[in-house]
């Protein structure tokens, strides 16, 4: 059943990435380019994903999900090096390509090889990041 | 009201009813980066099953449909120094921040989390700024 409804997520993910239009590089780097000819059309489609996402947050409290278990706890509250650091990272790779990490695997099907390149070396990152990130939490800590 | 915006307000939303259904049924966050990199690195193989389950789901989805109607438009560039160079940011990022735009960006600002709100700030104004150098200034993308 957890199967199921994550296959069922993870679907209407992929679908909702593919109407948006997210899946298009030049989509997101139009919305990244403040300096040339800038697209809003990100906007729309985080407003559009964060209202049902609110809505779904307030039916949390006081219940459990429906196949069991514990909804997940708040996050830690500060904010700390590795977030900031992360991010900026982050946000570089997603700019270079036009890619996050949701859309680069919706659209691996689609993308040729160009698009299994990209989700490697994403790959790859993930797995090397951990070590990285545990000398980022020793080297500076928390803000 | 041009149709990209409607139909990004609409995919949203899709995208939304995705993540809320992965909230109140499973009880998990949809955050790509996580339930990818957790199997990358070994932490979420508890898990492994329904992160499969997910990623069979985004992947297997929206091929099935570009199968049928046709792939749609994805200007991927073709520049393998920019695309390894990008995964690789995009892969070590996410996974240092803890998150990427799904799980900061809609999860996060939609409970209001200030660390989804911060890194969000971050990866846009990283973005923005990347895209400004390599395409107005250096002309590589």
């Amino acid at each position: 059943m957890r199967g199921l409804f994550a296959f069922l997520a993870g679907g209407l993910f992929g679908t909702g990435l593919l109407i948006s239009g997210m899946v298009d590089t030049a989509k997101v780097q139009g919305w990244l380019d403040v300096f040339g000819d800038w697209d809003p059309t990100l906007a729309f489609v985080m407003g559009g994903a964060i209202l049902p996402m609110a809505i779904a947050w307030r039916l949390t409290s006081q219940r459990r999900p429906a196949l069991g278990g514990t909804f997940p706890a708040k996050p830690d509250p500060r904010l700390g090096n590795n977030l900031v650091v992360g991010s900026v990272l982050f946000g570089m790779g997603w700019g270079l390509a036009g890619l996050c990490p949701g859309p680069a695997l919706a659209s691996v099907a689609f993308n040729g090889i160009a698009g299994l390149v990209f989700l490697l070396s994403m790959l790859a990152g993930m797995w090397a990041a951990p070590p990285l990130r545990a000398r980022l939490d020793a080297a500076t800590g928390t803000v | 009201m041009p149709i990209d915006w409607i139909m990004g307000l609409a995919g949203g939303l899709v995208i939304g009813t995705a993540a809320a259904l992965y909230l109140l049924v499973n009880g998990r966050i949809m955050g790509a980066s996580g339930i990818v990199g957790g199997l990358v690195d070994g932490s979420g193989h508890s898990s492994g099953g329904e992160r499969l389950a997910f990623l069979a789901g985004l992947i297997g989805v929206p091929g099935l449909i570009a199968l049928i109607f046709g792939a749609p438009e994805t200007h991927i560039t073709g520049n393998l120094a920019v695309l390894v160079a990008a995964g690789l940011l995009v892969g070590i990022g996410t996974r240092i921040a803890n998150g990427c735009t799904s799980g900061h960006g809609v999860c996060g600002i939609s409970r209001l989390s200030l660390r989804g709100i911060v890194a969000t700030v971050f990866y846009i104004g990283a973005g923005g700024l990347t895209v400004v150098l390599f395409k107005h200034i250096l002309g590589v993308i």
